[in-house]
């Protein structure tokens, strides 16, 4: 624990909070109206807050019958025009695959919130780990680009999740909150006041109902969307459609819808991913990190430098849009590249991918629902 | 006689005629009598949305000029769920084809009717998988073939109705496309009922169900509905599947309850 927050705490501007209910809060700032979701450890926290705390303030809170009618009323809700979202864990996750794709390609504002467990299958329902980075990628059918952030801390996730709404809404798209067993049932001392974050809302069009085409390319990367029962009346379909909604067939059409649905998102990785980067100045040696393995990342980082040694941190707090110039940067300067994760290597492959052979890159991986140490960290360091 | 007529008022203008269905499909019967039981209604055309899942009935809200959604195989009912609670004041009308609402959609089916949350849905009932084909159904009659039941079909048919009716549904009733005035009034009754309503439509799938069958083409199948139909109450004649309203109680819908719900949590810490 940091002095700060030693004092922090002394002077009562300090809470403990657990890593599901800054999440569940976070929701709530960011602006949640509806939330369905499916029991399932270790997302369970989430949904208890909110099923009390929704009503109270005119939010609608329902379990649903499954992940896959979750994620669905999810999209039907933000339809209707509220900001929405759902919780789960890598079995429900698995289950609202189709619903995510569906999401982005009709470019329905959404928030899914992922909190991983060993697996796969039923694995170790209260163990760790962030085996879902690859499937909250390219878990669903077809080609599509997707947002996913990764909070390391408890403070962190309570301000992702404001962010991951406002990014939904920003972008058109499904926004998945990866985080993990080791976050989300942790409790963290946070200072107060909690972050402020701007909360953004939906973009109106600005022209009459006459002239709207909620898939306009002319209208930028991101065209206006409209809530349903506001005199906008148009189609939504799964099938490839036309700039007005409507299904098409023609390869122009569906190329420059294309275009535009990836462009959004991978052009605007600069805007979009945030990386974070500690002691990276004379840094020879980098650990990519993110999620709860960052933590133990950052001790070993601090371990190493106590030893003089010149160990930097690189944090990915977005993974996908995978920040690849970010990555080869810090290839072409590092000697080595050491990639801690609760998985078999997923995160590694992208590293390798982005540093274009530019330097050593070296994976520090265990997926039997424990934490990566900070001594595995270091001897993946050498040092 | 009285007769049916179109309402082109409610129909997209441009581009979507004509429409997907094969010559003689059932579909756009349903189709229009959903749109005279909402012009009955008087409704605005703002404030309805029409959702659909996949299969021939989901390419049904393309054509009318509401708020419309085709979204993925068999969850139509969980995504209106979605909307209907984000904005009670719509109605919203759910279309699923058999298969659609009782096959891959039966958990979100009888969940949305234990619910009774206030939602109109049509399940078009034409016993076989149309869009992919003609394969079984969950309603496909024993011994009936499908092109996945080349030997006929073993499993027992579902009957939509007491299903619903189990489930708790508010509102319960069947019709054909070939009583196309009955079917808009049932559906009228429907919307304006608060609570889940479910209208069962046996229509023709002259291409699927009718050519592996050979009932003969659609007016043969339309006749047939007409001959072993019945709108009889009490002794029914054997054989005969019953028309009409099957269930109309009055229990809370989820909507309602739920905002008397938020009414309270907040008078609670
Ligand atoms: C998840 C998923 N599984 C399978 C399909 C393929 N599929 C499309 S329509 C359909 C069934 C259509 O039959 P029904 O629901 O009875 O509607 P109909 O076409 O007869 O109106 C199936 C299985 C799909 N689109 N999605
Ligand atoms: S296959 Fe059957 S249900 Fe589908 S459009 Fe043709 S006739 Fe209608």
């Amino acid at each position: 624990m940091s002095n700060s927050t030693t004092t922090a705490r002394r002077r009562g501007k300090a809470r403990l909070m657990q890593g599901n209910l800054a999440i569940a809060e976070g929701a709530i700032a960011g602006g949640l109206g509806f939330f369905a979701s499916y029991p399932i450890t270790p997302a369970n926290e989430i949904a208890t807050f909110l099923s009390r705390a929704l009503p109270k303030r005119g939010g609608v809170f329902i379990q649903m019958e499954d992940e896959i009618a979750s994620l669905s009323a999810v999209i039907g809700a933000s339809i209707g025009g509220l900001k929405a979202a759902t919780a789960t864990s890598g079995p429900g996750f698995s289950l609202m695959q189709e619903s995510i794709g569906y999401a982005a390609a009709v470019e329905i504002p959404c928030v899914i919130i992922d909190v991983q467990r060993a697996g796969p299958s039923t694995g170790m329902p209260g163990g760790p780990a962030q085996g879902d980075v690859m499937q909250s990628r390219w878990g669903t059918h077809g080609d599509h680009p997707i947002i996913v952030l990764c909070p390391s801390s408890v403070r962190e996730a309570y301000e992702l999740t404001i962010h991951a709404f406002n990014l939904s809404e920003q972008y058109r798209t499904p926004v998945i909150l990866l985080t993990d067993e080791v976050l989300a049932r942790m409790s963290e001392t946070v200072e107060m006041p909690l972050p402020q974050v701007k909360v953004i809302g939906r973009l109106h069009p600005e022209v009459p109902p006459e002239w709207y085409f909620p898939y306009d390319n002319a209208e930028g990367d991101v065209p206006p969307l409209v809530s349903f029962g506001h005199g906008y009346r148009y189609h939504i379909t799964g099938l490839f459609h036309d700039k007005s909604g409507f299904p098409t067939s023609r390869p122009d059409e569906i190329d420059a819808w294309q275009e535009r649905l990836f462009l959004k998102i991978d052009g605007n990785v600069e805007q979009i991913a945030r990386i974070e980067e500690e002691e990276m100045e004379d840094a020879e040696m980098v650990i990519v990190a993110y999620g709860s393995t960052a933590r133990s990342a950052r001790h070993a980082m601090r371990q190493a430098r106590k030893a003089n040694k010149r160990v930097g941190l690189v944090r990915l707090v977005t993974i996908w849009p995978f920040h690849d110039a970010a990555i080869e940067r810090v290839a072409r300067s590092a000697k080595r590249i050491v990639v801690p994760e609760m998985n078999r290597g997923q995160i590694l492959r992208e590293v390798e991918r982005a540093s274009r052979g530019k330097t050593d890159v070296v994976g520090v991986n265990r997926a039997d629902g424990e934490m990566v140490t900070p001594a595995q960290i270091m001897a993946a360091l050498e040092v | 006689m009285e007769y049916t007529v179109p309402e082109h008022e409610y129909l997209r203008p441009h581009k979507k005629f004509p429409s997907v269905w094969c010559a003689g499909c059932g579909i756009g019967t349903v189709l229009g009598a959903i749109i005279r039981a909402v012009r009955s209604l008087n409704l605005s055309k703002d404030k309805i949305a029409m959702i659909s899942g996949i299969g021939c009935t989901g390419r049904m809200p393309v054509y009318v000029d509401f708020n419309t959604m085709h979204t993925t195989h068999g969850r139509a009912l969980a995504f209106a769920t979605g909307l209907k609670l984000a904005r009670p004041d719509m109605e919203v009308i759910v279309v699923m084809g058999d298969g659609d609402a009782l096959a891959i959609g039966g958990n979100h089916f009888i969940h949305a009717a234990r619910r009774n949350i206030e939602l109109t849905a049509i399940v078009v009932n034409n016993r076989i998988y149309g869009m992919t084909g003609g394969q079984l159904s969950p309603t496909t009659p024993v011994g009936d073939r499908a092109t996945t039941a080349p030997y006929g079909q073993i499993e027992q048919a579902f009957d939509i109705a007491k299903i619903a009716e189990a489930s708790g549904a508010a509102f319960v009733a069947r019709s054909t496309t070939y009583h196309a005035i009955e079917l808009d009034r049932l559906i009228a009754r429907g919307i304006q009922k608060k609570g889940f309503s479910v209208i069962e439509v046996l229509t023709q799938c002259p291409v699927g169900y009718g050519q592996l069958n050979q009932t003969g083409d659609a007016v043969e199948m339309l006749k047939w509905f007409r001959d072993n139909t019945t709108a009889a109450r009490g002794k029914v004649p054997s054989g005969k599947i019953v028309r009409g309203v099957l269930v109309d109680c009055d229990i809370p819908g989820y909507v309602e309850s739920y905002q008397k719900l938020m009414k309270t949590s907040k008078k609670r810490t």
